[in-house]
């Protein structure tokens, strides 16, 4: 900022401080509410300040909603889908941006093209081939009549089936996929002077070779960056765990069970075991969040790319 | 050391011709410098040899063997890039010791190699650190001492002083020529300073549009330019030339009516349409009645220090001549000049080409003597 005025602080600051508010407020609320006993939190209005019951409601929550299991769940999944995400979007942006083949741009903008399409939106389908992973090539040898052939040569009915309900896999694989990651990548790479890619192929090293040793280094802070992101989305996918487990108990994640917390419609009010049950479960992604942060904000500004 | 062979290299992106068929010998341990204007193909031919690009047409050998199909790292050629291209990840030691580490030595090994070529060109304090915490000629020895430590049968210098001050530029240049001198490695170096050329070859390979204009000596290229590009480009302030024909009386009409006795020069090149040049350090300023003076009239002088350049222009044709008098000058004022007739040279104005005083067209390749 180059223009200095003392009113001008003035707004800046307390539109900033304002901003603070409005995020820590719920953040409070909650906090306060789980450190109630059943009777203060049914008190109306609800106080502000916290009470001494949190350990207690935290004890009850934890056993009732049986989070220590799903949080192994939930981090299992939200970190396989972190990875999963990181590694697929540096390669194929890397395909995109560094090889110079006929359908580059088309298999760019087919990637491209799925951000308008959300898991919300095709997520009939996505469910289908989840309940069987090999039906696209079930369909290819139906159509091309090799099934056909197959059982009349042979007798056997070739029937593919790979399902993924139910299993870890099934909770990440389907969520792999990104286009953002792909196009933030692609927006780095490209920025890598022409000149560096020939320095390395002078030095005698592959694309492989390129790829591991200087672009990941170089990406480094843009990785942890998008790292952040997309494990805290992932840790707070709700609809995708809901509709492909149906083993509640086995493969269950914190945040569905963050229903069972939730008092039932003749059962007691008990608010403050659902408030402390939230504490714990938003506790992973803010921890992530605070620990990266500092290579968030240094993805954003650094210099040296 | 290895002799690089190109003969009959052509380069097309798409439709577009870049470069229309080069023939060049480079002698094993010859240092080599591709001159030419921005865009007359000679990043690209040295890009061909380092095999970053693809050659269209005809062949690079390098030693004997055709590298065409030949990925860089098999060709044994080090490039030092325009930009330093370096690792900005690695530090000092790690950049130079990359391609070794590619090609799997051990680390001992690597390490005292790496501590070798840093101690000659004095980057021993700077080991540990990132690119980004040197200056600009640091970095550059940095890429000079990634070039060296893998030992290759060629040096390629993409214009790698392009981005230093003039000062460091002069310093780096003696670098390079000491490098040479003590390694002895066949190196082409592309750039399109003249002096950095003239200074640093052995050989000039002089580039305009595609095609090589000339190849030669520093002086050959300078005293006895193969072509109207060549005089027009090598050297400061250019050369003076003049388009005009020869005609029976001995005289050379040019301009406005402008006539110049060379009587040598006219039976040998009789009613050819032709252009003359004659460097300006080779123009003499005489008096008014000296004979075949050529008068001239004062356009305007540039100080120089230890000369001067007087601009000016004689019957419509310009004229710009090395002076270290110190009277004064001023503009419209009448001049005199004088030129040797063997001092001239002459080309057609047709095809640009040299023709030598015997009147015969003089090739790219030719070793001409005056």
């Amino acid at each position: 900022m180059i223009e200095r005025s003392p009113f001008f602080d003035f707004v800046s600051y307390a539109a900033m401080i304002l901003g603070l508010f409005l995020v820590l407020v719920p953040f409070w609320i909650t906090f306060v509410a789980g450190s109630m006993s059943l009777p203060e939190v049914a008190r109306v209005p609800i106080s502000m300040l916290p009470s001494g019951h949190l350990f207690e409601n935290i004890q009850t929550a934890w056993v009732r909603a049986d989070l220590g299991p799903k949080m192994v769940n939930s981090l299992i999944v939200a970190s396989g889908v972190t990875i999963g995400k990181i590694t697929l979007a540096a390669l194929s942006a890397f395909s995109i941006v560094f090889f110079n083949y006929r359908a580059r741009m088309l298999c760019f903008w087919l990637i491209f093209i799925t951000l308008m399409l959300p898991l919300e939106v095709r997520i009939v389908p996505t469910y289908s081939i989840a309940a069987n992973a090999l039906l696209p090539f079930q369909f290819l040898l139906d159509t091309l009549g090799i099934t056909w052939l197959i059982e009349t040569v042979s007798g056997i009915r070739v029937g593919l089936e790979w399902n993924l309900l139910n299993s870890y896999t099934g909770l990440i694989l389907p969520l792999v996929a990104t286009a953002t990651g792909t196009f933030l990548y692609r927006q780095f790479f490209m920025t890598i002077p022409d000149e560096l890619v020939e320095a390395s192929k002078m030095d005698g090293s592959g694309p492989l070779r390129f790829f591991w040793d200087v672009l990941l280094p170089l990406s480094r802070t843009n990785m942890l960056a998008l790292a952040t992101i997309m494990f805290v989305s992932s840790w707070n996918q709700y609809l995708w765990p809901l509709l492909i487990t149906t083993d509640r108990t086995n493969y269950g994640t914190v945040v569905m069970q963050l229903k069972a917390l939730i008092p039932a419609q003749n059962g007691t009010p008990d608010w403050n075991v659902t408030m402390a049950g939230a504490l714990i479960i938003m506790l992973p992604p803010l921890l992530v969040v605070a620990l990266m942060q500092r290579w968030f904000v240094r993805g954003l500004i650094s210099r040296d790319k | 050391m290895a002799a690089i062979t190109i003969s009959g290299v052509k380069k097309r992106y798409k439709k577009n011709d870049v470069i229309h068929g080069v023939d060049v010998e480079i002698e094993a341990g010859e240092f080599v410098v591709i001159l030419g204007p921005s865009g007359c193909g000679k990043s690209t031919l040295l890009r061909m040899i380092a095999g970053l690009e693809e050659i269209s047409e005809g062949t690079i050998a390098i030693d004997g063997t055709v590298v065409n199909q030949l990925e860089p790292r098999e060709r044994g050629c080090a490039m030092v890039f325009q930009n330093y291209a370096l690792y900005p990840h690695m530090t000092v030691s790690q950049n130079i010791g990359y391609a070794l580490k590619v090609a799997g030595m051990p680390k001992a090994e690597r390490e005292a190699k790496v501590l070798k070529v840093a101690k000659s060109v004095s980057l021993e304090p700077y080991l540990d650190r990132k690119p980004g915490e040197l200056s600009g000629g640091q970095r550059q020895r940095v890429a000079m001492a990634r070039a060296m430590v893998r030992e290759p049968k060629v040096f390629l210098f993409d214009e790698p002083f392009s981005n230093l001050d003039a000062k460091l530029r002069v310093a780096m240049r003696a670098e390079v020529r000491n490098l040479h001198r003590s390694l002895g490695v066949t190196s082409v170096f592309v750039t399109h300073d003249q002096t950095e050329a003239m200074t640093l070859a052995d050989r000039l390979i002089v580039m305009n549009s595609g095609i090589v204009e000339q190849v030669g000596k520093p002086s050959e290229v300078y005293h006895n330019p193969a072509s109207l590009f060549v005089a027009d480009f090598i050297g400061s302030p250019s050369m003076n030339l003049v388009r005009g024909f020869f005609a029976e009386d001995g005289y050379f009409r040019h301009g406005q009516g402008g006539m110049l006795s060379l009587p040598g020069l006219a039976k040998a090149h009789l009613s050819r349409e032709v252009s003359i040049g004659v460097r300006p350090e080779l123009v003499r300023r005489v008096d008014a009645g000296h004979k075949g003076a050529i008068a001239a009239v004062v356009d305007y002088t540039e100080e120089l220090g230890a000369s001067r350049l007087i601009y000016a222009r004689a019957d419509g044709s310009p004229i710009i001549a090395v002076d270290d008098g110190n009277d004064a000058l001023g503009t419209g004022m009448p001049i005199h000049f004088a030129v040797s007739e063997s001092d001239i040279h002459v080309f057609d104005h047709t095809t640009g080409r040299r023709i030598d005083h015997a009147g015969a067209a003089v090739r790219a390749t030719d070793s001409v003597s005056a």
